[in-house]
This record gives structure tokens, sequence and C-alpha cells, in this order.
């Protein structure tokens, strides 16, 4: 196969590109330029796409000896990932910027020029399982990054490979290091790539300027404070809501009102929701006959739990929780799994949370 | 493999392997008093002159230095910062936009660290700055410390006529530094007869050494240095001489310049057959810069208004970007002709400064031959560039 490795200049990717060049596929390796204002250097485990990170990759590139190109992809990124993030939050909901770029991003702009020019395939250092069509998750729990890539279509996972997901995150660092790439001790990337301090609120401050409202206690149904932005909060957040309550008890984001900015709080025993109702889903396979018993991840790092799976009236879903789940944010993904304790559990699908009850 | 890329760097020829492989085995510093030292200022200093002959220039006029970015940025700072310092009000500089980044971004950095005011010279629609727009960006000169116009553009290939530039900026005592990097040994190139003040040239593209430049220094020229030091260069450059890299310019420098006009006809044609197999595979393809036989003069005795290597061509609805990586795929080395920032090709300043579109700035590729061209070459990539074009047409323009 002619294959695209999307080489971030992290040890993933180049391990994922070297395994790739090893299987006997003509690799061409591609740096995505992501960030219109690139910083010449990369500080610690955050922040992506500089200058640094593009001679990381280009200097692995160089060693498995597959030629190297960075494509420029700043202006899709800014609209369609930053632009989404900022007005997600501005509505009162919860974006997950990483699944948005594998959808946007790695699995249509990229992988639609990759195909265009002439490859079969974009190869990414992300650890995940991906076998005959079936997308399930990473030997390594810890690592596992099945849930950013879960709005992935048949079509999409038609064109990717993902050649890490066998393996654990120790083993491929073992991989760089044997074959002496300098990445092999580069810290993992965490946080949001394209806000490299760290601090979300304070980005979306200044992309969204000061919206104050009222912060509701849904305990005493009282207003109890004012907040400089909705988008400052996140459902099932506690730390830092700047509000006093009477009781001493901790309190907890329970809804997000966009219209009048209503941020409403409460205690822990309001917080658990049993059912969520999803926008219509994306479906890794074809779609699955429902109603149907699965599990459901509602976040990034969130353990899954059973659930089963209804149609909504709307084409969406609606997911009956099997307990009472807390901090389900509205605009996060509720991806859906197959629970297959030996061949890893299988990605189904998933659908963007609307709301709960 | 089809090497079309040397205006970015061409092979070293042969002869100038072996003279520098000579010196390499000998020892002695040119600053040094006894013999070893003595021998190596002796060869530094036939390597001086047989460059001032092949340039035009006079032996004491001839400057070494690092390279085309070094002598670049030490001519624009160097004679702005002296000629303000002997008089406070010649702020402005006057360059053209489609110079090499080695000017541009010199005096980008004057302007915004250090007072220094920017007058840009309109380039004409194939890239060449003519005396009458140059006339217009100095006024009456009094404020202006120094203008630089490049000799032939590495991109597009346009060829100035630095005597009139230079008649036109002395006329309000304005001293010009010129580019020459692509000129020297493509078209004809005479210091003294040129008039200009200043000339940059380097050795990696006409068959020399990296890392080898010259600035050719007017003696009356005032220049402060960049690096300071043992002064070992006229006080406007310090640093030991590398007489290798000396003895290997000042080789390829004599041998691009002898044989320069039987080259210069073979490459053109070469170049000529190039362009008509790209029209006639990609019919709306578009040239750009001037017409392949244009004359700077008019006249065949003013040289070509065109560098005979450069053929660049823009390839409506394809990225330069796609077309560059399915070439290079098929063995075809070639550039997007435009600066490259960290990696990321930015459309083509020099074309934007043409007064050419967006698009077409970043939908063009530079093909630029060399003394290691051959017919063969123009044939492979004749073979490729329709498909070739056809399929990064299907890849789109991207969203920028
Ligand atoms: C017109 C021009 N000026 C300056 C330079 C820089 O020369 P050097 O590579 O020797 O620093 C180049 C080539 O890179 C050039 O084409």
């Amino acid at each position: 196969m002619r294959v695209v490795a999307a080489m971030s200049g992290g040890v993933d990717s180049a391990v994922a590109a070297a395994l790739a060049v090893d299987a006997g596929h003509d690799v061409t390796g591609v740096h995505l330029a992501l960030s219109q204002d690139r910083r010449a250097m990369r500080s610690g485990s955050r922040g992506c796409c500089t200058v640094e990170d593009a001679d990381d990759a280009r200097r692995v590139a160089g060693e498995l000896g597959i030629p190297f190109y960075v494509w420029d992809l700043a202006a899709e990124f800014s609209e369609d990932v930053v632009d989404d993030f900022v007005a997600e939050y501005a509505a009162g909901r919860t974006p997950n910027p990483c699944l948005r770029c594998n959808e946007k991003i790695k699995f249509t702009a990229v992988l639609d020029r990759a195909l265009a020019l002439g490859f079969d395939a974009v190869v990414t250092g992300h650890h995940a399982r991906l076998a005959d069509g079936e997308l399930r998750r990473s030997v390594d729990p810890a690592k596992d990054q099945s849930y950013v890539l879960g709005v992935l279509t048949p079509r999409q996972l038609a064109g990717a490979a993902f050649p890490l997901g066998g393996m654990t995150k120790q083993r491929v660092r073992a991989i760089a290091a044997e074959r002496g790439y300098a990445v092999a001790t580069k810290p993992d990337s965490h946080d949001i790539c394209f806000i490299p301090d760290g601090d979300t609120r304070g980005f979306l401050a200044r992309r969204l300027g000061a919206l104050p409202g009222p912060v509701v206690d849904a305990a005493t149904g009282t207003t109890v404070g004012e907040h400089q932005g909705a988008y400052g909060f996140t459902v099932g957040q506690r730390r830092g809501l700047g509000v006093a309550t009477v009781d001493q008890r901790p309190r907890y984001v329970l809804d997000i009102e966009p219209v009048s900015r209503t941020v409403t709080i409460g205690t822990a025993d309001q917080t658990g929701v049993g059912e969520v109702r999803t926008a219509p889903p994306t479906w890794t396979a074809a779609a699955p006959e429902l109603p149907l018993r699965a599990e459901v991840q509602l976040r990034a790092h969130g353990a899954a739990v059973p659930c089963e799976v209804r149609a909504a009236g709307d084409g969406g879903l609606r997911l009956l929780l099997d307990g009472q789940q807390r901090g389900v944010a509205p605009g996060q993904s509720a991806v859906l799994y197959d629970p297959d304790p030996v061949r890893g559990d299988r990605v189904l699908g998933q659908g963007t949370v609307l709301g709960t009850a | 493999m089809t090497y079309l890329d040397h205006a970015a760097t061409t092979p070293m020829l042969p002869e100038v392997l072996a003279a520098m492989a000579e010196q390499w085995g000998r020892v002695g510093n040119a600053s040094s008093l006894h013999a070893s030292g003595r021998a190596a200022r002796r060869t530094a200093e036939q390597a001086r002159e047989r460059l001032a002959a092949s340039l035009g220039a006079r032996p004491s006029e001839v400057l070494f230095t690092g390279g085309g970015t070094e002598s670049d940025n030490l001519a624009v700072k160097g004679i702005a910062w002296a000629r303000r310092e002997a008089d406070p009000r010649r702020r402005r500089v006057v360059v053209s936009p489609a110079e090499h980044h080695a000017v541009l971004d010199s005096v980008e950095w004057l302007a915004e660290h250090d007072g220094v005011e920017i007058t840009w010279v309109d380039v004409d629609p194939h890239g060449r700055v003519t005396p009458a727009a140059l006339r217009a960006a100095l006024g009456d000169g009094e404020d202006v410390s120094v203008a630089s116009v490049m000799w032939a553009n590495n991109e597009i290939g346009a060829v100035s006529d630095l005597a009139a530039l230079a008649d036109v900026a002395h006329a309000v005592g304005v001293p010009l530094h010129t580019d020459a990097v692509q000129a020297v040994g493509q078209v004809p190139v005479d210091f003294a007869a040129s008039g200009v003040d200043a000339l940059t040239m380097t050795g990696h593209k006409l068959g020399g050494p990296m890392g080898a430049g010259l600035l050719v220094l007017r003696r009356d020229a005032d220049c402060m240095p960049l690096l300071h030091g043992g002064g070992q260069e006229r006080d406007v450059r310090s640093g030991t001489l590398d007489v290798p890299a000396i003895v290997g310019l000042a080789t390829a420098t004599a041998l691009a310049v002898d044989g320069r006009e039987d080259r210069a006809e073979r490459i053109a044609s070469l170049r000529d057959r190039l362009v008509a197999g790209i029209m006639a595979a990609v019919p709306d393809a578009q040239l750009n810069g001037p017409p392949l036989d244009d004359l700077l003069d008019g006249t065949p005795e003013g040289g070509p208004g065109r560098l005979p290597g450069n053929a660049h061509v823009s390839f409506p609805g394809a990225e330069g970007d796609a077309l560059l990586m399915l070439l290079d795929a098929r063995g075809v080395e070639c550039s997007t002709g435009s600066a490259c920032s960290a990696g990321v090709a930015r459309p083509s300043h020099v074309l934007l400064a043409t007064g050419a579109d967006a698009a077409r700035a970043r939908s063009s590729l530079r093909f630029s031959l060399g003394h290691t061209s051959t017919p063969e070459d123009v044939e492979q990539v004749l073979d490729v560039i329709g498909p070739v074009v056809e399929r990064a047409r299907r890849a789109g323009m991207g969203r920028r």
C-alpha cells in the first residue's frame, strides 16, 4: 500500500511510521502544520506542531529514508476545530477538540487529500486496534484512544491504519529507543494542543470576552453569585465555582443555559443522571439494530458503563444507563462499545450528548 | 534522478573538488607571519585576484564572506548604518519587494529594531525594477542610506538592468547594492561597468562550495562590520579566511564566467524545450516572469532579460506543494519557488510582488536547469507532468 504517515514529531507517530515501513508499505511522512502562528520551540508536554516538532518528525523520516513534507492545514484546523471549540463553549457545551480533529482534519482533510494524491491510507500513532474494519480499544487501557476515534465512519476507517493498537506505550518507547530515535523519551503531549499554556478559561475569555451571568444554587433555588462567562464551566465541575454556600456541602455544575447565561449548581446527590440523549449518531460499521445492550463512555478518560441504547424520535439516541452517572456534559461524545475482553471492546459508534435526565 | 533545482544549489565542478582537496591537506592561517601562513595568504590573494578578474572588480574590492546571506546582511545593514552615522537624516532604505529573504528580512529587522524606514520599489509584471520605478522610490535621495535591487531574481528569473539603476541611484547620491547570487555565471556581470557600489555573490550556485561568498565593495563605500574580530577583510569582515573554500570559489567562478555564453545557450535551449513541452501537456499552464527570449536592453549585447535556466510555471487549480511531492515521488526534483518558512510553503512573495494573485502564486513550480542538465532531464519531466498536474488538481487547493 502507498500510505501517508501523519508524523506529529512525537514518539507514537514515529514508531507507527516505522512499523508501516517494516510492514513493506510505501510510506510518505507528513507533518501537519495546524497553527497559524507557529512557535519555534515546544515547552514540555504542551502545545503541538512547533517548528521543533516538525524537525523531530523530519529527523525520524530521514532515518527511515522516507519522503517527508509539511502540509499546511492551519486554515482548516482553525475553522473546524478551534472555532468549533469556541462556539461550542459559547453555546454552553463542552466539546472534545481531539475528536473533532480526528473527524475533520486527520480523517477528512488529510485522508481526502491523500486519497486524491494517489495514496491508499493514512497511518497514525493512535492507540487503538483496527482490523477487518473493526475499531477496538488498545491493549494498553491507560493509553487507549478509541474514544477520540469513535466518530469515524466505515469509509474513514477504510482509509486508516493504527499500527500501535496491539502494544503498550512502554513497548512503543522501547521500539523507539532500540532504533535510536531521540523522540523515545519525548514527553507525551496532553492538554489541548492549541492552548499551550493550558489555561482554557483564559483562552476562551480572550476569544469571547466577558459574558457575565448568574450562578443559581438548585439546592436552595437562590442566586448565589455572578460569573464572567458560562464558558468557564463544565457540567460536573466542582472546583473553581467561586461561590460560597451556606451549608458547606460541595457544589457541582448541573446545567449551563446559554441564552440567560445561567450556571446552575447543586449538591452531589443532584448530579446523577440515568438517561442521556444524543444527536443522530455515527456508526463505525453498518448501523446496528436498536434497541441494543452496550457500554457507553461519556468522556475521554471516563469509565464505560452498561446501558441500553434506544432510538429517539428525532434520529438521535436515548441511552438508559444501568446506574447513575455524574458530570455528563452536553457537547461531549457518548461513545458506544460492545465489550469484548479478548479482542478488545469494539467501538460501535457515537452520538454527541444533547441532554440528560 | 532528475535534478532541476540548480537555483537552490548546483553540483560542484570536478575542478573545484580537486582544487579544494589539494588545499585541505595544507596547514597555515593566512594571517600568520611564518612560511605556512605566508603560503596560505598567497593562495588566498591569488584567488582574490582571480575573482576580481572574473567579476570586473579590483582585488581590493573583493571581501570574502560566509555566503550570500552574510553578504546581503553586511551590505544592507553595514551601508545603512555607516551612512546614517555620517548623516542622521538618512533613515530610509529603498528595496524591491521581490528581493531574497536575506535582503528583505535584513531591512525588516532594521525597520523593527533600528528606526529605519523602508520604501518599496515597484517591480514590473515580469518581476524587474525599472529605472523609473527606482527614481520614484528614491525621491531626492537625501534621506536614503542605501538602495538594494537584485541583479537576477531567484524565483522567476527576471534580470534587471543594474547599470541603468546605478545611474539613477548615483544621480541622487545614493549607493546601490545588488544581490547577484543568481546572476554571476548566468548573465554578463561586470562590477565596474555596472557602477554598483556593492555586489553579493555566493559559491554554491555556480559550482563552488557552500558557505563561501563575496561582497564586492567599492573602495570608497562606507560599510560597518557585522562581525568584529581580527579585521581580516578590510576591517569590514573578520574571521580566519577559509582558504580551501576561497580557492574553490575562485575556481568555480572563473569556470562559470568563462564558459558562460556556450553554457547559457545550451541551458536556455533545454529550458525552452521544457517550457514548450509543459505548455503542450498542460495548455492552461502560465509562464511567470519575463518572456523566454527577453533581452535586457532589447539588443543581444545587453544579455538575456531572463535567467537561461529558469522556468517558473503556474498550474491553475493545483497546489505547488502537491505538484512537488508527486514529482519527487517520480524522481523529478524541483521547487515550489516559494519561500519556505519552517517547511510550510507560503505563496511566493515574488509572484505576489509582480501583481499575481495568491492562487497563482500558490500553484507555481520552479524548474531551474544548470550545468549538468541534459535533454533526458527535460524528457523525464515531460513524461510525467500531465498526469501529475491532473492528480494534483484532484486534490484541490485547500482552504488557505
Ligand atoms: C538571490 C539569492 N540571494 C541570496 C541567497 C543566499 O545565499 P547563501 O545560500 O549563500 O547564503 C540565495 C540562495 O539561497 C539567493 O538565491
